[in-house]
């Protein structure tokens, strides 16, 4: 089986795994990382979005070959002590509920307010609609995405 | 209307507004579910008190995202007087101490809690205090506990809960120590946020999904797609061949898979070839299922011609009926419907020679020990629960199936096991809230007043049918008849796997009582909303409807083509709720803009953890008028969010909730919202469109 070698949260990590062994389940299984979640395996609930190169991708359809090379960011490595400004809203909101969706939903948001500093209703609906909720804990999702927008805004000033 | 009740009532938005739902708490700095477990001295089944001042609180329920672990906390935290920022919270394993049953559901964790959990902290407190007492050599009397230390009143000495705990736990507990009355609550009925939130921001929480151990292997299970189908022949050699599978092994389900990485038991399931017996249920598909419930739900009318002399009870409302001057008949159907929690089934069991452990997250500790010493062989004492975080159930996870099968495929090997549910396994293999078909008749007299009302309501499993639910609320019309109802609800049972989903048979027959009283309202050219005021008894629902209907500007022009529609629940689990929703049709899809819910739950112990069940309560109830199982030749037909669909954050109405001050004991909120949004958003879609839906899902020519 052919090494596979990328950046994971800022690491170089190398695994020896099929290379169609999807992302998802390297992270899970073999590193042991599981803050992505399983909740699909067709990359239709976002549960399992991770951040390669910048872009939110599900990882539960994303090859590890696909991955060699990369930079790969997980909800484990979005900031080291909760402090990315989404995670702050998410608790300052506190958004979750049974929270499984949670990590998926942080990491899109996140890559939302990377490309767009102040999104509207109509941004974030567009971004998120693929995030499935279970629980509908939409409205809090909706709010922490505003107040993350506040605090960035605020941390910048500073 | 009530104004000093009105004012008085909370109101989700201002709440908001206020700058965060936080009144003077600090979450605990640490995520608790992923620490180690604690250390230090047991004062009871519930108290752990350790030498570091951390208080570790033993949640005997089980977190499915509605919010028992921060509401029990509060609940024991209260008589405690702990720190707040310095709890963590374990799930114990299955212990007699926590009661016959230890298991989560049915909107049961307040109403059975409220009680036993605070005088659990107020004795732990007191064996806390004793020990103060017995080194100072003081009275009770000059001795108050607050914040973690126990303060002498008299010196201004102070012991740590710390201190204190090694002495307190060799102390008799107390009996019936006396409870604060609640004006003298610090905590419960403040908004409070969550404890597990932090653990939920930053992927550090364990479900039960993320559960691992050394040498854990992974497995995945291949179903008879037809229900109660058996394995005929299979052949495994490609699926053994395949890398990482280390095992194929047959069970009472089906076949197993059991590999190095779910990834690899995945694609070894891919190359089993298997054919099934696929039994009888092979001849049932949903119109077959249909015409059976709609038989049964003919069975109890009078044949025609017939005398009305049958069993009494049914025989007044029959006479009535056929007494009255005017009829109105409607038929109402709904589906099945799937759990799909976001964590897909999954339980990892290791069985060992003499001893059996499982790693579950369910909603059913008892059960989950009772199937696994019945799978194992082992008796009970042999069997040790772990209960992990549920990513979502919504009564899923009250059955124990995944878990008596993760026995059955870890008794194949010398290693732990942990069994996935692929998305699709998790559809097709559900314990389903039923399928109903109701068959409404009311009478009128000769004034256009309601006289008679019949309903019968047939569903199609021996799930829980709720019966008698929706037609709760007692009927009163001063100036009119008396109303002569009846509500049955026949089975009739295609062999399809019935289950528990949020409020059990409630939202069939809440769908079904609440538009047909909206169909009759209208019939007699009465708005609904004053229709259902006159006709409710009880006046704590009329309060309800007024506060609804004045939030809510009911009878206020609304924008061109947005109608509005209330539905009420009475009574359910302890809590009513009066629901309106706004809504319009928009390219032939319906639109939500906006749902009002009034909710009388009693005392709240944490009111921001009810704003969030109903809230969701409402999400899962909109799922339901876009997607449906159905059922080809004995098979489920969805298969994945792309053809069983859930709203999307796009789809989400604003809600705002308003909980009624109350004194009365706690209501249950967990499934309290969810059987009245259907019925309110089809009665709105009524009003704006003239189009009645009687039929769930919503179809696209239902509405053109």
């Amino acid at each position: 089986m052919p090494h596979v070698s990328f950046t994971l949260n800022g690491k170089p990590v190398t695994v020896d795994v099929v290379h169609t062994m999807p992302l998802l389940w390297v992270l899970r299984d073999t590193l042991g990382m599981t803050g992505a979640k399983f909740g699909c395996g067709m990359g239709l609930c976002g549960a399992c979005t991770v951040d390669i190169d910048g872009q939110p991708k599900r990882s539960c359809v994303t090859s590890i070959s696909a991955v060699a090379g990369k930079r790969v960011t997980t909800i484990e490595g979005l900031s080291p002590d909760r402090t990315h400004p989404v995670q702050k809203a998410w608790i300052e909101e506190d958004v979750p509920q049974c929270g499984y969706c949670q990590p998926g939903q942080i990491m899109t948001a996140a890559a939302l307010l990377a490309k767009t500093p102040n999104p509207t209703d109509d941004d974030i609906d567009r971004a998120m609609r693929n995030n499935i909720c279970r629980c509908g804990a939409y409205a809090g999702i909706r709010r922490a995405i505003h107040r993350a927008v506040e605090l960035k805004r605020a941390g910048a000033g500073r | 209307m009530n104004a000093a009740l009105n004012r008085r009532t909370f109101l989700r938005t201002s709440l908001g507004a206020a700058g965060g739902l936080v009144v003077g708490f600090h979450l605990p700095d640490r995520c608790m579910a992923a620490d180690a477990p604690a250390t230090g001295d047991r004062l009871n089944a519930f108290v752990l008190v350790g030498k570091d001042e951390t208080i570790t609180l033993y949640i005997p329920k089980a977190e499915m995202g509605q919010g028992t672990v921060t509401s029990l906390s509060m609940l024991l935290a209260e008589e405690l007087e702990c720190d707040w920022k310095r709890i963590r919270t374990e799930f114990p394993g299955v212990d007699r101490a926590y009661g016959w049953t230890q298991s989560v559901g049915g909107s049961q964790s307040i109403r059975s809690c409220y009680s036993s959990l605070r005088e659990a902290g107020a004795a732990a407190r007191e064996m806390l205090v004793a020990s103060a007492i017995q080194q100072w050599g003081v009275e009770r009397r000059s001795c108050r506990a607050e914040n973690g230390v126990v303060v002498n009143t008299a010196t201004g000495a102070k012991l740590t809960y710390g201190a204190l705990a090694e002495s307190a736990a060799k102390l008799k507990p107390p009996i019936d120590v006396p409870l604060k009355l609640s004006p003298e609550f610090k905590i419960i009925g403040r908004p409070t946020k969550r404890l597990d939130t932090p653990g939920k921001v930053d992927g550090s929480i364990r479900f039960g999904i993320d559960v691992r151990l050394p040498d854990m292997l992974y497995a995945v299970v291949e179903r008879c797609p037809v229900f109660g189908g058996t394995v005929a022949t299979f052949d495994d050699a490609q699926a053994k061949a395949t890398p990482g599978v280390k095992k194929v092994v047959r069970i009472s389900t089906g076949i197993a898979v059991i590999a190095d990485s779910t990834w690899a038991a995945m694609e070894g399931r891919r190359n089993l070839s298997i054919e099934w017996y696929e039994g009888m249920i092979s001849q049932v598909s949903t119109p077959d299922i249909t015409r059976a419930l709609a038989a049964a739900a003919q069975f109890w009318e009078p044949a025609p011609g017939a005398s009305l002399e049958r069993p009494p009870y049914l025989m007044g409302v029959d006479r009535s009926i056929a007494a009255a001057p005017r009829r109105i008949e409607a038929v109402y159907e709904t589906p099945f419907l799937a759990h799909a929690a976001m964590e897909p089934l999954n339980c990892t069991a290791w069985v060992r020679p003499g001893a059996a452990e499982v790693w579950a997250s369910t909603q059913m500790q008892s059960s989950a020990r009772d199937i696994v010493a019945q799978k194992s062989g082992l008796s009970v004492d042999k069997v040790k629960i772990h209960t992990e975080y549920m990513g979502g159930s919504f009564g899923r996870r009250a059955s124990v199936d995944h878990i008596g099968e993760a026995v059955e495929v870890a008794m194949s090997v010398a290693a732990p096991v942990k069994v996935i549910w692929s998305r699709e396994d998790d559809i097709q293999h559900d314990a389903y809230g039923p399928a109903c078909y109701g068959r409404c008749t009311a009478g009128l007299d000769g004034e256009g007043r309601l006289t008679a009302l019949k309903a019968t309501i047939a569903y199609s499993g021996p799930g829980d049918r709720g019966s008698g639910v929706g037609i709760g609320y007692e009927w009163n019309q001063p100036d009119g008849p008396s109303v002569t109802y009846t509500l049955l609800c026949p089975t009739a049972d295609p062999g399809i796997p019935a289950g528990a989903w949020r409020s059990g048979g409630n939202p069939h027959n809440t769908f079904v009582m609440e538009c047909f009283l909206d169909e009759i309202a209208h019939a007699v050219g009465k708005d609904p909303m004053e229709f259902r005021r006159r006709l409710v008894k009880e006046q704590r629902l009329r309060v309800a409807l007024d506060v609804a209907a004045e939030k809510e500007d009911w009878g206020k022009p609304l924008p061109p083509g947005v109608g509005r529609g209330v539905s009420i629940v009475d009574n359910y689990s302890g809590t009513s709720t009066v629901q309106i929703a706004e809504a319009s049709v928009e390219g032939g899809k319906v639109k939500v803009h906006r749902v009002v819910c009034v909710v009388d739950c009693g005392a709240v112990v944490n009111p921001a953890g009810v704003v969030q069940q109903i809230e969701s309560g409402i999400a899962l109830g909109l799922s339901a008028l876009k997607s449906g199982i159905t059922i080809k030749d004995g098979r489920v037909e969805q298969s994945n969010f792309h053809d069983y669909d859930i709203i999307r954050v796009d789809e989400m109405p604003k809600v705002e909730v308003h909980i009624l001050p109350s004194t009365q004991e706690p209501g249950g909120v967990g499934r309290a919202s969810t059987p009245g949004i259907a019925p309110a958003v089809c009665n709105a879609i009524f009003a704006a469109t003239g189009k009645r839906i009687r039929q769930l899902p919503i179809r696209p020519e239902d509405l053109a």
